[in-house]
């Protein structure tokens, strides 16, 4: 389980561009759930994952995974409990390695490396049953380096990456935005078969109202730092992109100008 | 050239091998440009002949030069990872204060070597002349060094340092200490050079306080010459690729103060070296500029 209690962020505090990434945020996350969260540019979704991440540090408040307070732990000693998968397919793997050394990379996360080589047999027979599973025909491309890849592959490849070792929960930072809308719904679809598949604790920021009702079962809406809107269960069912755009211009106070953009 | 003198090169070329694989792992593998092998290199010499003259065992003593090259490096990292001083001004502060540092170890600017054992004594009874001995013993060292290289940064470790300086961001959210890995990998990378400037002291015969002036420049130009000929698919290419740029950066050194009609002499090394990396490390992006305009055309 995650809590976050009374996280406050401030970026440039005390100067004129002083702002407030997140004021005062509660949130329990329970073991097993898929939240989805959107909200406008700035509206302190990236911070937040940022904060469970150990990439941003809150001013004040606690993070707590499974009742383990986490808070001055860096995003290191933290990838432990935390994996994510960045927005830009090329922030996700380095690109002069191969496929197989940067799975290595991914499947010493929450252990001690050591001096032995990093990839052996083994490994390299669960690397390839694993990549093989993608359906994407890259179990024979293992020696190639990532960076002869597509997006799309990538950040499929990155998604086992983060899913190879146990994790508390696991972050996806707009992870379908920067591909085309094909292969933006085949790593969609990938996400729920692995998030399901293993039972994860997920939280996914997307930029589209239509994703956030379609995939998890909890949706939270960002706005000024503040969580506006959490539902889930039934009243979230009942939910049409249209019920959130109407609340999202609510809460906004002003008719949306980027409603292309929210609905993709 | 003689085969004096083109032994002589070889032998210059493996010894400048092992700053090469220095330079390698600070400019590539960590993406962290690190001069302080300028006084890395005298700081090994001087720990090495000072300890030998004094009667410890050469061998024991260019051990202490690594460790005072790791010693070297690992200042220059904890100032960049602890204090957030940019590495490049890192290592120009740690490399000023090595060259105090070096004047105190000696206690003057030169300490001879002559008639000292040197690690190279006991292979001296297998009966090869010395131009021979030094260079193959040199070869064995680095193709050790070379293997040593490649099997660490092939480790679950030595991968951590590869994403380190590839990816930082990405290397941290797999758990990866990036502050750790540069400590570590600036120590490793110059206790390399530091035991270069201890075999340095040892062939040459003395430690100077002026002998580590432009040993990065000579160890860049090796690692892009390596590139050049080489290719850097694998850690193992590139590794001996920095060896085999550093020989043939000799070689052609030699050449180049061999032939008479050229005019060059020993003092116009620098300036060569200088406008060799200079020239190698602007021709991919002037060969680029180049084919975009003939396609703009």
């Amino acid at each position: 389980m995650i809590r976050l209690e009374r996280i406050r962020v401030t970026f440039h505090p005390g100067s004129a561009v002083e702002t407030r990434a997140l004021c005062d945020l509660q949130l329990n996350i329970s073991a097993g759930e898929f939240v989805t969260v959107i909200g406008s540019n700035g509206a302190g979704k990236s911070t937040l994952l940022n904060v469970i991440a150990g990439e941003t540090h809150a001013d004040s408040g606690r993070i707590l995974i499974d009742e383990r307070d986490v808070t001055g732990w860096s995003t290191a000693r933290r990838s432990a409990l935390v994996a994510r998968v960045f927005q830009d397919p090329l922030a996700g793997s380095c690109e002069n390695l191969t496929l197989q050394e940067n799975l290595a990379l991914a499947s010493c996360r929450g252990h001690r490396r050591s001096l032995r080589p990093a990839v052996n047999h083994d490994r390299h027979n669960d690397f390839r049953h694993r990549i093989a599973q993608l359906g994407l025909g890259l179990d024979h491309r293992l020696n190639d380096r990532m960076g002869l890849l597509s997006g799309g592959q990538r950040q499929a490849v990155s998604l086992v990456m983060a899913t190879l070792n146990p994790t508390k929960i696991l972050l996806l930072d707009e992870h379908t935005a920067a591909l085309d809308p094909k292969t933006a719904a085949f790593v969609m679809a990938l996400t729920d078969r692995i998030v399901r598949g293993l039972g994860l604790t997920t939280m996914m920021v997307t930029h589209s109202m239509r994703q956030a009702l379609a995939h998890g079962d909890r949706t939270l809406m960002l706005h000024e730092g503040r969580i506006v809107l959490d539902v889930a269960g039934a009243a979230r069912s009942r939910m049409q992109v249209a019920d959130l755009l109407q609340l999202f211009e609510q809460v906004r106070g002003q008719a949306l100008d980027d409603d292309k953009l929210l609905l993709e | 050239m003689s085969l004096i003198a083109f032994l002589g090169a070889i032998e210059a070329g493996l010894l400048f091998g092992l700053v090469a694989l220095g330079v390698f792992i600070s400019f590539r593998i960590l993406d962290f440009p690190d001069l302080t092998v300028d006084g890395s290199l005298p700081l090994g010499a001087a720990t090495a002949a000072t300890l030998i003259v004094s009667g410890v065992d050469p061998y024991l003593a260019s051990l202490a030069a690594m460790a005072a090259g790791a010693l070297a490096g690992l200042v220059t990292a904890l100032l960049n990872v602890w204090l957030g001083i940019l590495h490049l001004l890192a290592s120009i502060l740690t490399m000023i204060s090595l060259y105090t540092i070096n004047l105190r170890v000696m206690g003057k600017p030169n300490q001879a070597l002559l008639g000292e054992a040197t690690v190279f004594t006991p292979f001296e009874g297998l009966g090869l002349p010395f131009y021979w001995l030094t260079p193959l013993c040199l070869l064995v060292l680095l193709t050790l060094a070379v293997w040593l290289v490649n099997r660490f940064l092939s480790s679950e470790i030595g991968l951590g340092m590869r994403a380190t300086g590839a990816n930082p961001r990405m290397a941290a959210a797999q758990g990866i200490e990036t502050g750790r890995m540069k400590l570590l990998g600036i120590a490793l990378s110059n206790s390399l050079v530091g035991l270069a400037g201890a075999l340095f002291a040892q062939i040459q015969g003395g430690a100077d306080i002026t002998m580590g002036v432009g040993v990065i420049v000579v160890g860049l130009a090796a690692v892009i010459l390596g590139e050049a000929l080489l290719s850097t698919r694998t850690i193992l290419l590139a590794a001996i690729g920095c060896v085999i740029g550093s020989i043939l950066y000799r070689l052609a050194v030699a050449f180049a103060l061999n032939a008479d009609f050229l005019g060059l002499q020993a003092q116009d090394l620098k300036l060569i070296t200088a406008l060799l990396v200079v020239i190698a490390m602007s021709l991919p992006g002037l060969r680029r500029r180049w084919r975009s305009r003939r396609r703009g055309r």
